[in-house]
């Protein structure tokens, strides 16, 4: 895969960056180009956000039959965890020592999220673990 | 129809030709009579390398000496379910007459890992599979709330497994033919919580085909033409995080409201239904959204009995997608098969009982699009 | 120096596997191997953790401690023996991570175990030029130690973030000095998996001499004697050594034990002096005066006289270097091997 297609997702995985739409205020994660609400009124007025990273955890799996690039951590979870600022977003849960169930809270931890190889690039993103 | 199944012997070509003929055999149709052809695939770029593939079979149908039209629909796993859709429409609004529609997918051509990454990519792959995310693990996060808000067990998951299993064993076509126990579904290994290896439909090559044509040359070529009186498709979000809620696929249900709008009938009007069991949770939320049975009331349903094919409703008499097999781009075809075969009276053992009104459901990804389809006897 | 510690930030992995577990792998006495080298367990890095993510974490535990804009921070070095990339700044991730770039500068450092106290040095000197506002200086590793070698009992995984500025630092520096020599105690070769060593070798003409020049040296500069440091911190390549030449220089266990981290995660190389300090701060009080110092094989020391401004007490709260260090999950040698990729797969 040509390195552009996940470098441009860099700066929104690294740090949780969406948006807003000025109108109903709903907030998205990935940002979107329009408020799929309010369609026409948010084109091009949509408002970059930076989430906190806090959430908490809306549903989850512990994956046992795993990707090649994430067998070497199986089983782990992946979640759904619904953020503060409203937006849900998929996510491995990651330090989960205790296990984890539907509304604990988590937080965002940076993490790999998988290399094309040995020699290839490293994509770094978001993961969540327990709050402390 | 092919069978379904890992059918090393036979390439996406051969599948592909071989179900377009037998339909076209069914019909007593020749290739001279036929004015397009539709097929449904989700990636034989992927899994064999070849695109284009709806050239590739109308060549290999004697279609392509006639220079006909040839459509490949590509709507991950509802591939099938569309392309019936558009060549219906395209009949429907008088652009042909006859139509042969086909899917087909050959998915043992590449190793079990690479078949599931390509399985993958009908879901949202840069926000959801890159972050690790599996398809049994999104549907497992479905069965995990439907759990939570609804106490499904994971006794309720099995017996749509059960059921499948139970009717493939009358399905010479199905993959699996052998019966399976509550017991074995529940504690099978785990695939993705709460989904073990018996909540998950397999990885299957195969093929089906129909014929479409208006009412007036259906009759004159069989006795017992079977109508599609409704058809709806409906999209929702690719990924699943983004949906309000986890336990309703909205996109069937609106397909559904379609499709008994237009059909003028009900839930209630519903005799039999073929519906996308891919894992058992999506047969649980299938028989909700299509108003078989109040939301929540899946699981138990389908613990009751009343989805067998001795129950009120019978449900996947094909065996399903967990069951006669999940050929991606041949599954909401084969559906269709399924549900003609039952209103004809042609089902074998597991013909139900004088059927006069039958549904298929066909999703794509998680339900970023659904597809559904009423159909009757005359 | 105007230029002092503005905030500080740990992050400790949370697998461990017990000295014992890797002794009884490889069959010797794990009781005596442990209390040898007075360390109990080691911090593992998780399969998708490495030395950029360890930095991360540092650091935005250092902004949590308190909000720095981080466009102002106009310089990142990340001071690390084990770079997930040989070639791309592991530096980039970081400072994008933080939000930092564009406008600023960034660089990798290498020096053995003293990468980042190098780090520190570097970028105190652009703030005290008026360079930049505030500079970023992490040590982070996921150190290597090969199946069997006595490194192996403490090659462990963490780091520690600063951020240097003038504008009301928490902790200002009385006086910095090196001392740097050509000595092979420790070294790894381009595209070596492990590094390999000098055995005894990385004692008296390494270690211990290059501290004792930088400690005596600072003391005699400054006019302080042992007694008048609250805390102090030696690079910790196993339990032993820093309380053995805190000994030989005049400070008590008392001094040395605070900021001791490596009986309960191992020796963090480039974190090592780096999470002593950042443990030392999170207990220090306004007035304590701090020696730490850094230990590079190749061979160099850092030592930093340091004495704690009532700032400190203004930091909000952020994951403290002992809450890391303490917990974690215990794992069989299997799950490290597996985890460290030392099972071909």
């Amino acid at each position: 895969m040509g390195v552009a297609r996940f470098w441009r997702e860099n700066r929104t995985r690294y740090n949780l960056i969406g948006n807003r739409c000025p109108t109903c205020e709903k907030a998205f994660f990935p940002p979107r180009e329009l408020c799929p609400t309010c369609h026409r009124q948010s084109i091009g007025k949509m408002v970059e956000i930076q989430f906190s990273g806090k959430g908490k955890i809306y549903s989850y799996s512990d994956v046992h039959d795993a990707p090649t690039d994430f067998s070497d951590q199986r089983p782990y979870i992946m979640a759904i965890v619904e953020l503060d600022e409203g937006p849900r977003i998929t996510a491995q849960i990651v330090d989960a020592i205790d296990g984890v169930e539907i509304g604990m809270p988590v937080e965002m931890v940076f993490r790999k999220i998988r290399e094309e190889s040995p020699e290839g690039i490293i994509h770094y993103g978001y993961k969540f673990k327990p709050a402390l | 129809m092919t069978p379904f199944g890992e059918l090393w012997d036979r390439s996406l070509r051969t599948l592909g030709i071989e179900a377009g003929l037998n339909a076209m055999v069914d019909a007593g149709i020749t290739s001279e009579e036929v004015d397009a052809l539709y097929v449904g695939n989700m990636s034989s770029g992927r899994f064999t390398n070849q695109e284009h593939i709806s050239a590739v079979i109308a060549d290999h149908t004697g279609l392509s000496a006639r220079n006909l039209p040839a459509i490949r629909v590509e709507a991950g796993e509802a591939s099938g379910a569309v392309a019936f859709r558009d060549a219906y429409l395209s009949v429907a609004s008088e652009v042909y007459d006859i139509v042969v529609v086909g899917g087909a997918e050959k998915m043992t051509d590449v190793s079990d890992a690479m078949a599931h990454e390509i399985f993958a990519t009908s879901v949202d792959q840069q926000w959801e599979v890159f972050l690790g995310a599996t398809v049994p693990s999104l549907y497992a996060m479905m069965a995990r709330r439907h759990m939570h808000e609804y106490g499904t067990t994971k006794e309720q998951l099995a017996s749509v497994a059960v059921n499948a299993h139970k009717n493939g064993s009358k399905n010479p076509n199905a993959q699996f033919k052998n019966q399976i126990s509550v017991e074995a579904a529940a504690k099978a290994g785990m695939v993705a919580s709460p989904l073990g290896m018996l909540d998950c439909a397999p990885i299957s090559d195969g093929a089906a085909a129909l014929v479409l044509a208006p009412l007036d040359i259906a009759k004159r070529m069989t006795d017992h033409p079977v109508v599609i009186a409704g058809s709806g498709v409906a999209t929702d979000t690719i990924s699943l995080h983004h949906r309000e809620s986890l336990t309703t696929m909205r996109s069937t249900s609106v397909a559904a409201d379609l499709a008994y709008r237009r059909s003028g009938m009900t839930p209630e009007h519903v005799d039999i239904a073929e519906v996308h069991d891919n894992f058992t949770i999506s047969g649980i939320m299938a028989v909700e959204d299509l108003g078989f049975v109040e939301k929540g009331q899946g699981g138990p349903a389908f613990e009751s009995g009343k989805f067998d094919i001795e129950g009120d409703l019978p449900v996947n008499t094909s065996g399903g997608l967990k069951a006669q097999g999940q050929p991606l781009g041949a599954i909401g075809i084969a559906q269709v098969v399924e549900v003609t075969r039952q209103l004809r009276g042609d089902a074998g053992d597991r013909q139900v009982d004088s059927p006069q009104v039958g549904l298929t459901q066909c999703v794509g990804g998680t339900g970023g699009t659904s597809v559904v389809h009423v159909m009757k006897v005359i | 120096m105007k230029a002092g510690i503005v905030t500080y930030g740990a992050y400790v992995p949370s697998f461990r596997i017990a000295a014992e577990e890797i002794a009884d792998t490889w069959g010797e006495n794990g009781p005596a191997i442990s209390r040898g080298l007075n360390v109990k367990a080691k911090s593992v890095p998780a399969p998708d953790e490495d030395s950029i993510t360890i930095s991360v974490e540092a650091s935005r535990n250092a902004l949590r401690r308190r909000a720095i804009d981080a466009s102002r921070i106009g310089s990142v070095f990340v001071g690390s023996e084990s770079p997930p990339y040989a070639v791309k700044p592991s530096a980039t991730v970081l400072a994008a991570a933080i939000g930092a770039t564009p406008d600023m500068t960034a660089a990798d450092l290498e020096f053995a175990c003293k990468a980042g106290t190098a780090g520190m040095q570097a970028a105190l000197g652009m703030v005290e030029a008026g360079m930049v506002d505030y500079g970023l200086v992490v040590g982070a590793d996921t150190s290597q130690g090969r199946p069997g070698d006595p490194l192996e009992y403490t090659a462990s995984a963490g780091g520690a973030a600063y951020i240097l500025g003038a504008d009301d630092p928490i902790a200002t520096f009385n006086d910095i000095y090196s001392y740097t020599t050509d000595t092979p105690d420790f070294w790894r070769r381009d595209l070596q998996p492990y590094p390999s060593h000098g055995g005894r070798f990385t004692g008296s003409p390494a270690y211990f001499k290059h501290i004792t020049a930088t400690t005596t040296t600072v003391m005699e500069r400054m006019g302080t004697s042992p007694e008048d440091y609250k805390y102090a911190i030696f690079h910790q390549p196993n339990g032993k050594f820093p309380l053995r030449i805190g000994k030989k220089l005049g400070f008590s266990p008392e001094q040395v034990e605070t900021g001791l981290l490596v009986p309960f995660i191992g020796n963090t190389y480039s974190g090592s002096m780096m999470l002593g300090l950042t443990a030392v701060l999170d207990a220090a009080s306004p007035g304590d005066r701090i020696l730490a110092v850094s230990y590079g094989s190749g061979a160099g020391s850092d030592a930093f006289d340091i004495t704690v401004t009532d700032s400190i007490e203004k930091m909000s709260e952020a994951p403290t270097t002992m809450q890391q260090v303490e917990g974690g999950r215990m794992i069989s040698y299997g799950v490290y091997a597996k985890f460290r990729r030392k099972i071909r797969m």
